[in-house]
């Protein structure tokens, strides 16, 4: 389970973007969270990625409350997180190459050598060629590197995922693609997912249940 | 995209064309002249930079003696490689040990963020806000005439603007997305730092580096000028230039001209480089065109 409680978080101390929500997935669910874009879903999402420090709320994964986050939340409890950000240009560093990119999590946290195996395994199901890992970010396509982001997210195999407009930069078969990516993995491990998004059609055919972020602040107040 | 061969960087006026190679061209033919001087002329030449002969004082140039001697009689043109041999070597490691410094002191405030962050860029306000030139005499005085003395004066006097550089820097690689991506992904603050901040930072502290260069050469001509850096029978451009004050009085042009030249011929050399360089390989601007 993963529950956020009365979480009040921002940028600016006194001046909060998100107000007293509470969300919870359960294991195995799909939690679709639909919001016009600056309301603060992508800082909720941050929050509950641990990622972003609330001003005040809990969050409590399986059961154990984050003790901090960021670098304060242990290393098991933050890589228990897949993250998929909305624009992956910004969120690759530009100096690596696609299998450095993909294989980063697995060198900053797990065991080496375990790299290979796991990216000839990840790549093609997330239908990136293997040509295209020796490339840069700066040569290869909003497509192909949101693919490369989203096979980072899936390395240490998270229980849960979070993906922040994953698809908003994309076409619509790219976006396809990856929805059906993020789907096998989720049958395969039963991981939980938090989608956060603007298009209604494609949150509620990918989810299992659609929050409205009107209604969730709504709900709170 | 790879794909692409139309390179948007190539494109420029007539203007830039016709300039940034030829400043690039004169920069690098100067500098390697430099160079090869500076590291040649020791072995090859068997004069000593020290021998006086006061038969030919206050000689102006002639073929013997192509920069004129000064006032005791000593080589001019050997003097002034000998004493751009000892700049280029203060200014290369003063530049040196004040990037290190400043991308250290930069790095860990922009990082750390916070609290540390602050009390770290006040300690570089306060240092700033001393004349470093006075900062330098300061330390200088504290040890006997020698090379070492004017490389620490230089560079602990000259991070301040490094390390501002580079944790403005660092601050703004801190809030982008692929560090948000890197901390979920398991990795610990030095990791973050070491993988993904600094390889960001490093092209810019670089030319910080050797943008460096110039200045702490003209900083050692001013410590020698004013009587505080070498000691005074050594050959340093800036002690070459303050003992040929009285020849000016006395018609002698060249003891002034000559080492003054050759303080500002090589500084604007390793300017044009460093700018060529600044042109060519300004990350931010490279990534921009090719998105």
């Amino acid at each position: 389970m993963l529950e956020l409680t009365d979480i009040t978080a921002g940028y600016e101390r006194g001046r909060p973007v998100v107000r007293d929500v509470s969300l919870a997935v359960a294991p195995g669910e799909a939690v679709g969270l639909l919001g016009p874009s600056g309301c603060g879903k992508s800082t909720l999402a941050r929050v509950a990625a641990l990622l972003h420090r609330p001003e005040r709320g809990s969050v409590v994964v399986d059961g154990q409350a984050a003790p901090g986050w960021r670098h304060r939340a242990p290393r098991t409890l933050r890589t228990a997180f897949g993250v998929v950000f909305q624009q992956p240009r910004l969120a690759a560093d530009p100096r690596l190459r696609l299998a450095d990119l993909i294989a980063e999590p697995l060198r900053a946290a797990g065991p080496r050598g375990a790299a290979a195996e796991r990216l000839a395994e990840l790549v093609p199901r997330v239908g990136l060629s293997p040509e295209l890992l020796g490339r840069r970010p700066h040569e290869v396509s909003d497509g192909q590197l949101q693919r490369a982001c989203l096979a980072r997210a899936l390395i240490l195999r998270p229980r849960w995922l979070i993906c922040d407009e994953m698809t908003a930069m994309l076409d619509a078969s790219t976006t396809a693609a990856l929805v059906a990516v993020v789907e096998e993995y989720r049958s395969m491990t039963g991981a939980g997912l938090l989608a956060v998004g603007h298009d209604r059609v494609l949150l509620e055919r990918w989810c299992n249940r659609t929050v409205r972020w009107e209604l969730l602040t709504r709900d709170a107040s | 995209m790879a794909e692409l061969t139309w390179h948007p960087a190539r494109r420029g006026t007539a203007r830039d064309r016709g300039n940034r190679p030829l400043r690039l061209v004169a920069s690098a033919a100067i500098m390697a002249a430099v160079l090869l001087a500076v590291l040649l002329v020791p072995s090859l030449v068997p004069m000593d930079a020290q021998a006086v002969d006061l038969a030919a004082k206050l000689q102006p140039p002639s073929p013997a003696h192509p920069f004129g001697a000064d006032e005791v009689g000593r080589d001019l043109l050997l003097r002034c490689v000998y004493g751009l041999r000892v700049s280029l070597l203060v200014g290369v490691v003063a530049a040196l040990t004040a990037t290190v410094l400043g991308t250290a002191v930069g790095a860990l405030a922009g990082a750390l963020g916070g609290w540390a962050d602050r009390a770290v860029m006040r300690i570089v306000d306060l240092f700033s806000s001393v004349p470093h030139l006075l900062l330098g005499i300061f330390i200088v005085a504290m040890f006997r005439p020698g090379v070492w003395p004017v490389i620490i004066s230089v560079g602990l006097t000259h991070w301040l603007s490094t390390a501002r550089i580079v944790r403005a820097e660092v601050l703004s690689l801190r809030g982008r997305p692929f560090v948000d991506a890197a901390v979920s992904g398991g990795a610990s603050r030095w990791r973050v730092a070491v993988r993904h901040l600094l390889p960001g930072v490093l092209p810019r502290a670089g030319l910080a580096a050797v943008l460096m260069v110039p200045h702490a050469i003209w900083h050692e001509s001013a410590l020698s000028f004013l009587g505080l850096g070498l000691p005074a029978h050594e050959a340093s451009l800036g002690i070459m230039v303050n003992s040929a004050r009285s020849s000016l009085l006395a018609g002698g042009w060249w003891p002034t001209l000559f080492p003054g030249l050759f303080i500002i011929v090589p500084t604007l050399a390793v300017a044009g480089l460093a700018g060529a360089w600044r042109e060519r390989l300004d990350p931010r601007r490279r990534s921009e065109l090719m998105l």
